[in-house]
């Protein structure tokens, strides 16, 4: 019954790190760069709705409803602001800009809402769902942290396989110049991607912060990395790879804590890591891309 | 002729803060530093010492510059912010009452954010402003840092709250808090003798000096007071905040009672995740717990029935007089680490009255002297009754247990 109880909690966690590393993924994928700021944009959406709802006292959907603007906006901005002027410059020139912009939104955090942590008031009111005479417990934020997943898993691979928005991004995560001669706008399908990966950190800052209830300006920063490995676990670029990579991050990290050691289960998690890469070096379900001579 | 305008400027500067010291007293810029604006404290920190300095400049035996050190903003700052009030209330205290041998204190706090490096930085700073004695670091990593610089330059430190092993091996530095092994024997000897639990879980963060010295020395002490330890259970600083699995598997060996020996701010969550669990074992912590109850946006009914090992209670008759004045000049409770540090500062006054240091003497001369002092005084503190030191300067007094009812602690 214990077992099972972890590997709930460890889907429940993992299926955070595979909405953080969508955000990844999409962008990696498309734009060809790794937006390190996309941990914060979560700190970013929790202080949102933190604002909103404890603050202000408006209801939790509203304060959801506001973050999901505030990242959008947010994610939209930065990419015209600091990525877009960079489009043509070396990938490490892009990267770099990618820290700055995490250290920026962290040291904004800061000085705004100061560095003490806050405790985060769940956005979700479902009560815990009790099994086997109250010994198996699953509490309403995970119930809803793996359903939000699958619903936004579903959702987005119908928008990028059925709609003419979705194939535009996979013709410029294809080729960039081809696209644009097909008539593509490739700067706004970026920024698209950029919002979309925006609104989905928001969402899993209300997640995380449900679940795990502390909120300080480093809150991102820790699930942003972990996510991030998730992403190049299941092959950084593919969007199931995401959600696989996700999963298997959150329960290994789980079942370690709970039957080897809670001390090394980030040391198990991260080897883990490098196992995978020099078996498989473009991840689980990441493509094969022969170089061209 | 820029000479000039600089001259200019520094004697409207100098009129500008005596007009400050003289005009609105020195109780509304401390207040401010002990306040809820936590950016501003550091700030502040040197205009109080500015607006002190006016009124003690008068005094016969000159002024004893005292150095304070804790995390005034960030996670800990429950802990720094009440050590500088502490150390503030009790100088101004010494100063009404005519000093120690009519020698003047004035305290200057400087913000080190818990962090090792920015409270050497904190030390310097204060070093350059003439400390003549240290009564810092908060925190164990960050004093420890500081430990070995004050033990270089040979400056008097003594720490209010800093109870890892290490913070007192120089040989001029001293503490008034309990070291960790002490406060991990101490928490076992209570929960055995009191018979709290048979089956306890411990749940502590490796990543700090200060749980693991207090987890190793609770171990270690629980099989001589037939306690079984059931779960042992660690997170780290990149992990402090899932703590499902520590919870399902003490929740899962029975634990009776779950042993925190970690900061409150991560208490905090543990407690939220217990209570979404179902699991209402006694919580039982350490000093380190103390300042739970001011986590912003936290259900303080969560805390309902935690235990705590601190020398220090509000309620207390000896404390009644101190508490008063606390909340009236800062707003808040004062915590444990305020009264350490109003203890820190008033050993520091017992030592120079002992020692016949003087007001003029350089920081390696007031350290020589006051070093040997230390362990000849007797103080009758807020967190101890007779308290004494010893030459290798841990104190020697006796721990209390606290339980929180209705929301404030009350003496076990």
């Amino acid at each position: 019954m214990s077992f099972l109880s972890y590997l709930i909690n460890g889907i429940s966690l993992g299926s955070i790190y595979a909405i953080i590393a969508l955000g990844y993924t999409m962008v990696y994928g498309i734009a060809r760069m790794l937006n390190f700021a996309h941990g914060d944009i979560i700190m970013v959406g929790g202080f949102a709705i933190f604002t909103m709802v404890s603050t202000l006292g408006m209801a939790p959907m509203v304060g959801v409803v506001t973050a999901v603007a505030v990242c959008t906006i947010l994610g939209v901005t930065i990419e015209f602001v600091a990525y877009r002027p960079l489009r043509g410059a070396s990938s490490l020139a892009v990267l770099i800009t990618a820290i700055g912009v995490s250290y920026l939104l962290q040291n904004l955090a800061l000085l705004i809402f100061g560095s003490n942590a806050r405790q985060f008031t769940s956005v979700v009111n479902i009560p815990s769902l009790k099994l086997a005479d109250g010994r198996l417990s699953i509490s309403g934020e995970t119930m809803v942290t793996i359903a939000a997943c699958i619903v936004i898993m579903i959702a987005l691979t119908t928008f990028i396989n059925k709609t003419k928005v979705g194939q535009a991004m996979l013709a410029v995560s294809e080729d960039k110049g081809a696209a644009a001669l097909m008539g593509i706008n490739v700067n706004r399908t970026i920024a698209i991607t950029f919002a979309i990966g925006s609104a989905l950190a928001a969402v899993a800052g209300a997640l995380l912060c449900s679940t795990y209830p502390s909120l300080t300006p480093y809150t991102g920063s820790m699930p942003g990395i972990k996510a991030f490995v998730a992403a190049v676990f299941g092959g950084i670029g593919s969007i199931p790879g995401a959600l696989l990579g996700g999963i298997i991050l959150g329960v290994v990290e789980n079942l370690s804590k709970a039957y080897i050691s809670s001390q090394l289960s980030d040391a198990i998690v991260f080897s883990l890591l490098i196992i995978i890469l020099l078996v498989r070096p473009t991840g689980i379900m990441g493509k094969k891309i022969n170089e061209k001579v | 002729m820029k000479k000039l305008i600089t001259l200019g400027l520094t004697a409207a500067m100098v009129a500008s803060l005596t007009a400050c010291g003289g005009g609105s007293g020195a109780d509304a810029t401390t207040a401010a530093a002990g306040g809820d604006s936590t950016t501003a404290a550091a700030g502040t920190g040197d205009a109080t010492a500015a607006a002190d300095n006016s009124g003690a400049g008068e005094a016969a035996g000159g002024t004893f510059k005292i150095g304070v050190i804790g995390p005034l903003t960030g996670p800990a700052a429950a802990y720094g912010i009440a050590v500088q009030n502490g150390a503030d209330l009790a100088v101004k205290e010494i100063n009404a009452a005519g000093g120690a041998n009519g020698i003047m204190f004035e305290a200057n706090a400087q913000d080190d954010e818990h962090d090792a490096q920015k409270s050497v930085n904190a030390y310097n700073t204060l070093k350059d402003w003439g400390a003549q004695a240290i009564v810092g670091s908060t925190t164990s990593d960050p004093c420890i840092a500081v430990a070995a610089e004050t033990s270089n330059d040979n400056m008097f430190q003594i720490t209010p709250s800093g109870s890892a092993v290490e913070c007192v091996s120089p040989e001029n530095v001293f503490r008034v808090c309990f070291a960790d092994p002490d406060q991990g024997t101490a928490s076992a000897v209570y929960i055995g003798e009191n018979k709290l639990a048979s089956k306890v879980a411990v749940i502590y963060d490796s990543s700090t000096t200060y749980s693991s010295g207090i987890r190793e020395a609770f171990v270690k002490e629980a099989g001589n007071q037939g306690i079984e330890i059931v779960a042992d259970e660690a997170f780290t600083a990149d992990n402090a905040t899932d703590f499902s699995v520590q919870l399902d598997k003490a929740k899962d060996a029975g634990a009776e009672l779950v042993f925190l020996p970690i900061y409150y701010q991560e208490a905090s969550v543990i407690l939220k995740q217990a209570h979404d669990k179902d699991f209402a074992p006694v919580f039982f912590g350490c000093d380190g717990m103390d300042g739970i109850l001011t986590v912003e946006n936290f259900d303080t009914s969560l805390a309902e029935g935690l235990m705590l090992l601190t020398p220090f209670s509000t309620t207390e008759e000896s404390s009644k007089a101190f508490t008063e004045d606390y909340v009236a000049a800062y707003g808040i409770e004062p915590n444990q680490f305020a009264a350490d540090s109003y203890d820190a500062v008033y050993a520091i006054k017992a030592a120079v009255e002992k020692s016949g240091v003087t007001a003029d003497m350089s920081y390696s001369d007031v350290c020589d002297a006051l070093k040997g002092a230390m362990t000849e005084i007797s103080i009758d503190g807020l967190t101890g009754a007779g308290m004494t030191w010893n030459a290798t300067g841990e104190p020697d007094k006796a721990p209390k247990a606290v339980k929180i009812v209705n929301g404030v602690y009350e003496m076990q």
